[in-house]
């Protein structure tokens, strides 16, 4: 095995596989390996089976592989999910009882460990995932006082006894793992030791806490709950008021009461929420109110695949809200781009008083990689609300369209939001020439975020003939395979900014003669839209709804046959 | 008398000549001028209906949001800036109906506001349909053969959430009501104040004088800080009492609960981010 080793954790839900993920991609990490995780669960509690993919590489990557050199088998029924992707180089390592008969007639190589009476020995079956995060250690050769130090840390809340048994525990996987003398090969490399490892969900909340973020409600809903969870730890430190809301009817409005008194709030949900909070996005934009919404996709319509991914609500997020009102639409693919956009979108939603949406899905949020450390400096958070004087009218008519924003007790102005048509002061009004004035108004916004849209970014051959369109999350596996592609004729055009369309499209679209739209919908909502925008159509659609991310392998298929 | 709360223009109201809305108007003006209060400190967070119009007609700051809504915007509002003094206003249709869910975690957080329900048991704005107040039998423009949905008792659910103020008016009577509310504003937690008011133009059952021979007042010796006498008191249906119901102090309000007030108690405006500080917060990750 050399240089791209993918590795499988196969289990039931709280047998602690996420306890192993964490640490071993630190210990990786830590160690000089490219890492790259990937959680694909089922939505229960206990029970079912999960797997974890971990890949250890000499590049940096980010796409989920379906190949699987090391198969971790933690409990019984976790094989026949994944079967397909198994290949005669696959190692097996489980237990032997958890591995059926029909896996033992000779294609596949097994390597049994009698996890259950190892973990029995130490004081129970709730070490077995330590001993499988020691079981890996060993396997990959990682210094062993590192991992003690981890499981230290890790434990050490929890007393003495228990830290002990933990590190007994680690080290009988570590003698296992080395045993295996498996041929590893990965080039390491010192700079990654200094490199931080992020999840999509940590990405979103520090890139909040970057734009300035001070305010989060939220009603819990797989995926996007991660963000409101990580804010709540570091609720104090930061001074976020965090709210857990009733709804999200009442976390979209509670946003907003948030930036009239002067918070920069925000709020993350996935699609059944954001269907709830339309009324108030609607509002948001009749009010001018900045609010930041983090919609984190999963296969719908109604309750879907709760905990699986899809990019099919971009419609939802394009088309939000009665009425017709600006708003910018982001999409990250990396984690740097979810730190970058989330505190951008603070920083527009605030200047054009307006819906900012992060598009993210199941994959990204749920996904780590390690990144090199991010120069904050770079980062404008502003506050864009204006001291009042004694006149001030909260809608007044401007060139720009953004009418100054007060806030109460700053100044000596009264600030009268209403979500009735209104007048400058914000008092209703049918008068259909103020009507107009004010529709006007707000639409001309548009010109000046248009203006300063994100770009596009082109990677590959800049001579591409060959186009492959992506947005979001589609971002790792895309750029993964051009990259093993090498074809001078093919360049990925990667999307952050899905709406408004960046300046760049239409000149980059043009250039192709081929273009492939690749999205993780049935539909291709993107390809849609780059239609309506720009007229150019695409000639090929690689598209996927099954629930799961792209592969590696099939990019590259589907690539090579639609060239 | 022209008051601080009052426009230069006084506004042409949307109301029918005799609604009650016109006494409550009044007497929230009046009874925040003899509290001496600035009007640069607050705000009025309202929804949708005839009841919630109040905060177009009163000069202060204000956030006339959704139908059902307030009650979110109101805790928004107060979470984010403690000092100033939030009203959230609207009718039985707006807090009770579309907001009911509202109503009841707000009642949870203590959020330190007070909500002020114009309740009339009917659909104004929308011309006569049941509102979750209307009494049994009432006939409506909808409801043709008389509501048979048991009627919401915002008092009893109010007690039994352990709300921290819990009041009855009657817009008829609008010293007994300036007098609550003023106690109203002056409660720390949050507080109800539910007021009974007729509508001239869609309840021809629940009358001025309907109120005024169904009611009564809670007297000297009753004790608003008994729950359970509380309760009892809110289940009454051969004439139902005014005044305050139920009162609790013990418990924090939200803001006070919150841990971002618990190391700077300064308004979230006046906060500045420290980027220096979300840097090494990534860096430890």
């Amino acid at each position: 095995m050399k240089n791209d080793i993918s590795i499988v954790l196969s289990g039931e839900a709280g047998q602690g596989i996420r306890t192993v993920e964490l640490l071993i991609i630190r210990a990786l990490k830590n160690s000089g390996y490219n890492i790259f995780s990937t959680t694909e669960l089922m939505s229960r509690v206990r029970g079912g089976n999960n797997t974890t993919e971990i890949r250890v590489s000499n590049k940096s990557i980010q796409s989920f592989v379906d190949k699987i050199d090391i198969l971790i088998v933690l409990s019984r029924n976790a094989i026949y999910r994944i079967e397909n992707r198994l290949s005669e180089n696959t190692i097996i390592i489980g237990e032997n009882t958890f591995i059926e008969d029909k896996y033992k007639d000779g294609q596949y190589k097994i390597k049994d460990i009698p996890l259950s009476s190892l973990a029995k020995e130490v004081g129970g079956l709730i070490y077995s995932n330590v001993i499988i995060f020691g079981l890996l250690s060993g396997i990959f050769n990682i210094n062993l006082n590192l991992i003690k130090e981890y499981i230290s840390e890790q434990f050490s809340a929890k007393g003495v006894n228990i830290t002990e048994n933990n590190i007994n525990a680690v080290i009988k996987g570590y003698d296992y793992g080395k045993n295996l003398k498996l041929a590893i090969q990965v080039e390491k490399n010192e700079e990654i030791k200094k490199q931080i490892i992020l999840s999509g969900t940590e990405s979103v909340a520090i890139g909040a806490l970057a734009g300035g973020c001070n305010f989060i409600s939220a009603y819990p809903m797989s995926p996007s709950t991660g963000v409101i969870q990580f804010l709540a730890k570091h609720s104090e430190e930061f001074g976020v008021v965090v709210e857990q809301a009733e709804d999200e009817i009442s976390a979209i409005n509670m946003i907003q009461g948030a930036w009239y008194a002067g918070a920069r709030a925000m709020t993350t949900t996935s699609g059944g929420g954001f269907a709830l909070m339309q009324e108030g996005i609607s509002n948001a934009a009749m009010v001018e109110s900045p609010i930041v919404i983090h919609l984190a996709q999963r296969p719908a319509p109604s309750t879907g695949l709760p905990t699986k991914t899809e990019q099919a609500d971009l419609n939802l997020a394009l088309y939000t809200g009665h009425g017709e009102f600006p708003r910018i639409i982001f999409a990250p693919g990396n984690v740097e781009d979810g730190i970058f956009l989330t505190q951008k979108a603070f920083n527009l939603a605030d200047k054009y008083q307006i819906p900012v949406i992060v598009l993210t899905d199941q994959f990204f949020i749920d996904s780590y990689q390690s990144i090199k450390p991010i120069d904050f400096s770079m980062f404008k958070p502003k506050n864009y609300f204006i001291k009042t004087d004694k006149d001030y009218i909260r809608y007044k008519i401007t060139e720009d369209g953004i009418s100054p924003r007060g806030v109460p007790m700053y100044g000596k102005g009264y600030v009268r939001f209403d979500s009735h048509e209104h007048d400058e002061g914000g008092f209703i009004t049918e008068d259909p020439e103020i009507r107009e004035k004010m529709v006007d108004k707000r639409l001309r916004k548009m010109e000046s975020i248009s203006k300063e849209s994100i770009d596009a970014e082109i990677i590959g051959s800049k001579n591409y003939k060959t186009l492959i369109v992506g947005w979001g999350s589609t971002y790792g596996v895309i750029k993964e395979a051009v990259e093993v592609l090498k074809d001078d004729d093919i360049a990925f055009v990667y999307f952050k900014q899905v709406y408004p369309l960046p300046n760049n499209t239409q000149k980059i679209l043009e250039k192709a003669k081929n273009r492939i739209i690749v999205e993780n919908n049935a539909t291709s909502q993107f390809g849609q839209l780059i239609k309506s925008q720009t007229g150019l159509e695409f000639n090929k659609h690689i598209l996927k709804y099954n629930g799961m991310p792209f592969s590696l392998e099939e990019i590259i298929e589907k690539l090579k046959e639609k060239k | 008398m022209k008051t601080n709360f009052d426009f230069d223009q006084i506004p042409e109201t949307a109301w029918c000549p005799g609604c009650g809305n016109f006494a409550i108007l009044k007497v929230i003006k009046e009874a925040f001028v003899e509290l001496n209060i600035d009007p640069m400190k607050l705000v009025f967070s309202a929804g949708i209906g005839q009841a919630a119009k109040t905060s177009q007609y009163i000069n202060s700051n204000c956030f006339n949001g959704l139908h059902g809504r307030a009650l979110s915007v109101a805790t928004g509002i107060k979470a984010s800036n403690p000092e100033l003094i939030v009203i959230a206003e609207g009718g039985d249709g707006d807090m009770y109906g579309e907001g009911g869910n509202h109503f009841i975690h707000a009642i949870r957080r203590n959020i330190d506001i007070v909500n002020i329900v114009h309740n009339n048991m009917v659909y104004g704005l929308t011309l006569g349909q049941a509102s979750p107040t209307s009494r049994k039998g009432s006939k409506t423009t909808l409801q043709l053969d008389g509501v048979f949905l048991e009627p919401f008792n915002p008092i009893a659910v109010a007690i039994s959430l352990n709300a921290s103020f819990v009041a009855r008016a009657f817009s008829g009577d609008m010293k007994q009501l300036k007098g609550i509310l003023k106690e109203a504003v002056n409660h720390k937690g949050y507080a109800l104040v539910d007021v009974f008011h007729p509508c001239v133009s869609f309840n021809k059952i629940n009358t001025f004088k309907w109120f005024k021979d169904n009611t009564y007042y809670v007297d000297e010796s009753y004790d608003n800080t008994d729950k359970m006498a509380a309760l009892e008191k809110a289940f009454e249906t051969d004439k139902l009492p005014l005044g305050i119901i139920y009162k609790n102090g013990k418990n924090k309000t939200f803001s006070e609960n919150l841990k971002a007030y618990k190391n700077n108690k300064r308004p979230l405006y006046k906060r500045e981010v420290n980027l220096k500080k979300v840097e090494k917060l990534l860096l430890s990750n």
